[in-house]
C-alpha cells in the first residue's frame, strides 16, 4: 500500500504543479472528480491504464508517479527526523514527505548529509585532539612557550629594578622562546594543513573516494582497454583533494586493473551471457577467490550483469571500507549497519561463501540475494593470525523470481528500523513496528 | 614568613620566569622537572604549596596528585595545577583528583601570583 500512497501523493503533486483541478484532470481521463480525490489521498490503488492516462494529461512519465524515491533517501529522512526530535508518528510519514515533494526531500536529506559529514569532522578533529599525541604534544609545546614568552615579557616590562644579569638571561629565554614559537607554529600548521577539510566539508578521504567511484558507476573502460593506467586515472581526477584520497583511489583502481586482467571483460561478457549471475562458476571459470569474483561482478556494466548490483566490503571489526550502493538497498552514510547483513555473518565463518536472501523494510519491500565471503588478506604467515575482510554482493531480485524463497529481515541501522524484537538491536527505534 | 614552594615542571622558561616572581615575594623556591619521582620529591621536600604541570614527563600531573592525596600528610596540601589543555574534561577530572585551583596556559604572572596568594590565604584559614 505504501507505494500506491504515494502514487496518490505524487499525482496530487503533478497535478497542483500543471495548474489543474481535481475536475479538470478527472474530466479528462473519464473517471469522477470524488475518484480522483480518493486516489490523491491514497485511499485508492492506482495502476494500468488509468495510470497511463493521468501521466499523459499531466505530460510526465509514468514512472515518475510510481517509482518511489530511494530507499536511502527515505532512511536520511528518518535520521533526520530523529535528529531533530521529530515526534515518530511525523518520522514514519517520511515516505509520504518524499513523495509529496521529491525536491524538498533531497534538498532535506542532502543537508542531513552535510550535517553528518560536518559532525564527523568536528568529532575526529575532536578527538584528534584528544587522542593524537602529535597534535597533544605539540599544542602543549605551543601553549607552554607561549606562556614562558608572556611571563619572561612580563618580567622585563614590569620589573623596574631588575639586575643586568636577570635581564640578560631573560632576553636570552626570549630570544630562545620565540624562535621555538615560530617553529613550534609552523610544524603544527603543516600538520593541520595536511589534514584540512575539503570545500565540500567531506572530512573522510574515503567518502571522496567513494564519491569518484561512483561518479564512474564503478566501471572504468580506460582501465579495461589498457588506455590508461591507475596512476593516470588518478592523478587525472581533480575532485580528490587530499592525498589520502587519492591513496584509496589509486588503490582501488589498481585492484581494479589486477581484477580486470584475470577476468577480462570480453570473457566476462561470454560467461555471463552463458552462465549467468553465478558467482562461484566465475570464480572456478577464471581460477580466481569469490572475493575477486564478487569484486569484479560489481564493477560490470549493468547491461553485462542484466541488473545494478551493489557491493559492500567491511574488515573485521566491522567498519565498512567500501560501499558501491544500489537501488533499494539503503546503506548507512558511516558505520552503524545492521549486524544481521551476510557481510558480517561472514566474518564468523571465513573461507565459507554464504548465500542469503534478505528484505530490507521499507516502502517496497525490496527483496535481495546476498552473496558474501570472508578471506584472509595479504599473505599468511606461520602461528599468525591471518587478517579477514569480508565482500558482499547485493543482487536486486525481481519481483517475479522471488519463487516463494524465504527472505531474511535485515535493517539498514537500528535508529530507522522497526523490528522491536530483533535479538541484534543496540539502540532503540524512533520507529514503530510496521511502517 | 619565608613559605616554601615546590614547582614541578618541564619547561625550562617557564620555571625561571615562575621562580623569579615568588623569589621576590619572599618564597623558597625548589624546581622539579619529572614526573617520575614527583611524590618522592614532595614527601622529601615537605613544601607548603605544591605548583604541578599537567602533562610530565614520566608521570602525568594528575595520577601524582592522586598518588598525594592518598597520603595522609598531603591531603590538604594545597596544589596549583597547571595546563597547557583547558577542556572541562581536565578541569574536572583534576577537582575530582583534589586539586586546589586550575589555570591554564597561557597564564599570566599576575594570575599566578593571585593565585598563590590565595591559596595561602586558605591554607592559613584552615
Amino acid at each position: 500500500m505504501v507505494r500506491e500512497s504515494l502514487t496518490g501523493s505524487r499525482i496530487r503533486e503533478r497535478r497542483q504543479i500543471a495548474g489543474l483541478r481535481q475536475a479538470e484532470l478527472a474530466r479528462q481521463v473519464g473517471i469522477s472528480a470524488s475518484y480522483i480525490n480518493l486516489i490523491e489521498h491514497n485511499r485508492r490503488r492506482i495502476a494500468g491504464k488509468l495510470l497511463l492516462d493521468i501521466a499523459r494529461v499531466l505530460k510526465v512519465d509514468p514512472t515518475l508517479l510510481t517509482e518511489g524515491a530511494e530507499a536511502a533517501l527515505v532512511a536520511s529522512l528518518r535520521e533526520a527526523a530523529a535528529d531533530s526530535g521529530v515526534a515518530a508518528v511525523e518520522a514514519e510519514r517520511a515516505d509520504e514527505f518524499a513523495g509529496r515533494f521529491p525536491g524538498w526531500a533531497e534538498v532535506m536529506a542532502r543537508q542531513r548529509q552535510r550535517i553528518q559529514s560536518l559532525e564527523q569532522a568536528v568529532e575526529m578533529l575532536s578527538d584528534r585532539f584528544n587522542r593524537d599525541p602529535h597534535l597533544a604534544e605539540s599544542l602543549h609545546e605551543l601553549l607552554s612557550t607561549a606562556t614562558a614568552i608572556r611571563s619572561t615579557a612580563a618580567i622585563l616590562a614590569e620589573t623596574g629594578d631588575l639586575t643586568a644579569e636577570w635581564r640578560d638571561r631573560f632576553h636570552r629565554n626570549l630570544d630562545q622562546d620565540s624562535r621555538r614559537l615560530a617553529d613550534s607554529s609552523k610544524s603544527l600548521v603543516s600538520y593541520l594543513d595536511a589534514t584540512t577539510l575539503t570545500e565540500e566539508g567531506r572530512a573522510i578521504p574515503q567518502e571522496e573516494a567513494e564519491a569518484f567511484v561512483t561518479a564512474h558507476h564503478a566501471h572504468f573502460p580506460e582501465l579495461e582497454t589498457g588506455e590508461v593506467d591507475p596512476e593516470t586515472l588518478t592523478d587525472r581526477a581533480s575532485e580528490l583533494s587530499t592525498p589520502a584520497a587519492r591513496q584509496i583511489v589509486l588503490v582501488i583502481l589498481r585492484r581494479y586493473l589486477a581484477d580486470a586482467r584475470t577476468m577480462p571483460l570480453t570473457e566476462m561478457r561470454e560467461t555471463l551471457s552463458r552462465s549467468g549471475l553465478d558467482p562461484l562458476a566465475l570464480a572456478r571459470r577464471f581460477g580466481v577467490t569469490l572475493t575477486t569474483a564478487l569484486r569484479r561482478l560489481a564493477v560490470m556494466p549493468q547491461d553485462d550483469v542484466g541488473v545494478e548490483v551493489g557491493l559492500v566490503v567491511c574488515d573485521a571489526s566491522g567498519s565498512i571500507l567500501f560501499r558501491k550502493p544500489t537501488e533499494g538497498f539503503a546503506l548507512p552514510r558511516f558505520g552503524e549497519s545492521c549486524p544481521l547483513w551476510p557481510l558480517y555473518g561472514a566474518l564468523s565463518r571465513p573461507m565459507t561463501p554464504i548465500r542469503q536472501r534478505v528484505a530490507q523494510p521499507g516502502r517496497d519491500n525490496a527483496i535481495f540475494d546476498c552473496v558474501a565471503i570472508s578471506e584472509p588478506v595479504g599473505p599468511v604467515s606461520f602461528n599468525q593470525e591471518p587478517v579477514y575482510r569480508s565482500t558482499m554482493l547485493i543482487v536486486p531480485v525481481a519481483e517475479a523470481d522471488t519463487d516463494g524463497a524465504e527472505a531474511i529481515p535485515v535493517g539498514v541501522s537500528c535508529r530507522i528500523c522497526p523490528r522491536a524484537t530483533c535479538s541484534a538491536r543496540r539502540e532503540p527505534s524512533i520507529l514503530g513496528e510496521g511502517f | 614568613m619565608n613559605r616554601h614552594v615546590l614547582l614541578v615542571e618541564d619547561e625550562p622558561n617557564i620555571v625561571e620566569a615562575i621562580r623569579f616572581l615568588l623569589t621576590r615575594e619572599g618564597w623558597t623556591v625548589d624546581c622539579h622537572t619529572d614526573g617520575t619521582d614527583a611524590v618522592e620529591t614532595v614527601q622529601a621536600l615537605r613544601p607548603d604549596l605544591l605548583i604541578l604541570d599537567l602533562m610530565l614527563p614520566g608521570k602525568s600531573g594528575l595520577d601524582i596528585l592522586r598518588e598525594l592525596r592518598g597520603i595522609s600528610d598531603f591531603e590538604h596540601l594545597p596544589v596549583l595545577m597547571l595546563t597547557a589543555r583547558g577542556q572541562s574534561r581536565d578541569r574536572d577530572m583534576a577537582e575530582r583528583a583534589g586539586v586546589s585551583r586550575f589555570m591554564t596556559k597561557p597564564f599570566s604572572n599576575i594570575e599566578v601570583l593571585t593565585a598563590v596568594r590565595d591559596l595561602v590565604a586558605l591554607a592559613g584559614r584552615a
